[in-house]
């Protein structure tokens, strides 16, 4: 496990998107420690009288050379409301890297990443460290509508990005289960590696498991401490409760009671 | 320079602050963030004689400055514990305490003598306050006459010191107090988590598995506090605080209150440093007040 830290960020860039999510740049005052993709942190809220524990967010990119990472936020209740409205210069307290992050070493030549909503978050930088291991990833996006297609441009800049919308609105219609990619082509790929809603996560599971490709799935269940103490976000697994924060959040589906 | 020091009963802590069971898992957790042995005493998660897999997710609902857990002493039992947890606390310069839960009087029995046997553990602390879990558990700690027998039951086979950890749902805390005080006990702990509720109303379900948990966090103190003073004032053995400490003033309260030193919990969720940083916190308070030891704090309130 990676050597974790409690440290003071600096809001360097606050971007919304859509009035629905937003995307935090912050700068760490020195040279920040080794991070593995799909790994989170737990974000101190800024003081309120209804938000009083951490909320747990999962790493978006990591700069090494501006000392940055990013965090890419769905605004849903009031302590992500909290983190919408920090502006340039706010200091953002985070405890971090947590938890296991994908398996870059078993991932294969040719991994699907596969992401959901705002589950497509950890998957810039896990897409760039496979990238960067001389592997040759590919996306697979699902998303309501066209608007809810988050990052685009920067996922493209990496690999070859394949969408989904329920409306039809861009890419193919229906669900990420509906694309050819996983209906049709899904034994192409080395693993998937995934990331979105519980019911697309099982039925993406379910289809790798039927195909017997490798496939990992990427967790977020409600949690308070995010180091494996408070034993409040476990997932049942064959070989009993499993803390999501400190043994997850990333499962291989075998593992899982799916 | 100011003597942090308290003997609880014989049990010597470097300095008051230890943490609550449940929260710092079995310590080495917090080995990233902070110098563990620096703390006065740390208390490991509820064991039991038998492996526990706890109750179902979900086990945890966010309160206005504070939350409801309902665990239900998830554990592996004692036998894992002495054999494959314990070797690794013995590195630790601190008092190493192990909170002992059960189900049945025999299975507490079972599981403390087991722990009597670890000689890096110098103390327990006998949780008859939990609220999570069906049977036992806070049923014990909730009626004087039980609490009495199994703190008795428990003083015969465990020969170090026993520390009593107390429910606050109950009508009288004193009298539970006074129960494990003529049991055996050789200090008290208070209070365990309030007994709460939360709903979600637009599913109209509860938001956690078992319906109610156990409530922590800074929105307790205020009742933590007023039963610490009540209870320090009732019983001869020391009073340990805690509920709801988020900082040193907190803790600072506590000892005001009467308690001779202060288990942190909940806070350490929000801050894995926070333990330290209210060792720092009482130190300048003392400092401050040109106090030269802990003794001085505890149980200097002025009511005139």
């Amino acid at each position: 496990m990676l050597k974790r830290f409690t440290t003071d960020f600096t809001v360097v860039a606050a971007e919304m998107i859509d009035c629905e999510y937003v995307l935090l740049t912050l700068k760490h005052p020195e040279q920040l420690p080794e991070i593995n993709a799909g790994q989170f942190v737990e974000v101190k809220l800024p003081d309120s009288a209804t938000s009083f524990l951490r909320r747990p967010i999962s790493i978006h990119d990591v700069n090494r050379d501006n000392q940055t990472l990013q965090l890419l936020i769905r605004v849903v209740g009031n302590g992500t409301k909290l983190l919408s409205l920090l502006t340039i210069g706010d200091k953002l307290n985070l405890v971090y890297p947590l938890g296991n992050g994908f398996s870059l070493d078993k991932a294969g030549n040719r991994p699907l990443l596969v992401g959901g909503g705002v589950g497509v978050a950890p998957m810039l930088y896990l897409g760039k460290r496979l990238v960067e291991m001389g592997a040759q990833p590919e996306f697979l996006f699902g998303a309501r509508n066209k608007s809810g297609l988050l990052r685009l441009a920067e996922f493209e800049k990496i690999a070859k990005v394949n969408i989904t919308t329920e409306d039809g609105s861009v890419g193919t219609k229906g669900f990420v289960t509906n694309h050819s990619a996983i209906e049709s082509n899904i034994a192409n790929y080395s693993s998937l590696l995934v990331c979105g809603p519980m019911p697309m996560m099982k039925a993406v599971a379910a289809k790798a498991k039927a195909a017997g490709v490798r496939c990992e799935v990427s967790l977020e269940n409600k949690m308070a401490c995010g180091i494996g103490v408070c034993l409040c976000c476990v997932t049942e697994t064959k070989e009993g409760h499993k803390c999501v924060c400190s043994q997850g959040p990333v499962f291989e589906i075998n593992e899982l009671k799916w | 320079m100011v003597d942090l020091s308290v003997n609880l009963n014989g049990l010597q802590l470097k300095n008051p602050v230890m943490t609550a069971s449940g929260t710092f898992g079995y310590g080495y957790e917090y080995d990233d963030f902070i110098d563990v042995s620096s703390l006065g005493g740390i208390i490991v998660k509820g064991t039991t004689l038998a492996p526990r897999e706890g109750n179902a997710y979900p086990r945890l609902a966010e309160t206005p400055q504070g939350m409801i857990n309902a665990v239900g002493l998830q554990n592996k039992g004692v036998d894992y514990f002495c054999k494959n947890i314990y070797p690794k606390l013995t590195k630790y310069t601190t008092n190493v305490l192990v909170n002992v839960s059960g189900s049945t009087i025999d299975d507490y029995v079972e599981c403390a003598s087991r722990i009597n046997e670890l000689d890096a553990i110098p103390a327990i602390e006998l949780n008859i306050s939990c609220p999570n879990v069906k049977h036992g558990g806070m049923a014990f700690g909730t009626n004087p006459v039980a609490t009495e027998e199994i703190v008795s039951a428990i003083r015969k086979v465990y020969h170090k010191h026993l520390m009593v950890k107390l429910t606050p749902n109950v009508t009288s805390i004193v009298d539970i107090a006074k129960a494990a005080e003529a049991g055996g006990a050789d200090s008290v702990s208070l209070i365990n988590t309030l007994l709460g509720m939360a709903i979600d109303a637009e599913r109209r379900r509860p938001v956690i598995s078992t319906i109610t948990g156990g409530m922590s966090g800074a929105a307790v103190k205020p009742i933590a506090l007023r039963m610490v003073w009540q209870v320090s004032h009732a019983v001869k053995i020391p009073v340990v605080g805690l509920g709801g400490i988020m900082n040193a003033t907190d803790a600072v309260e506590f000892l005001i209150a009467g308690a001779s030193a202060v288990e942190v919990g909940t806070a350490n969720f929000i801050d894995p440093t926070i333990t330290v940083k209210i060792v720092d916190g009482i130190r300048d308070y003392l400092e401050r007040h040109n106090m030269n030891s802990v003794s001085e704090l505890i149980d200097s309130l002025q009511t005139e």
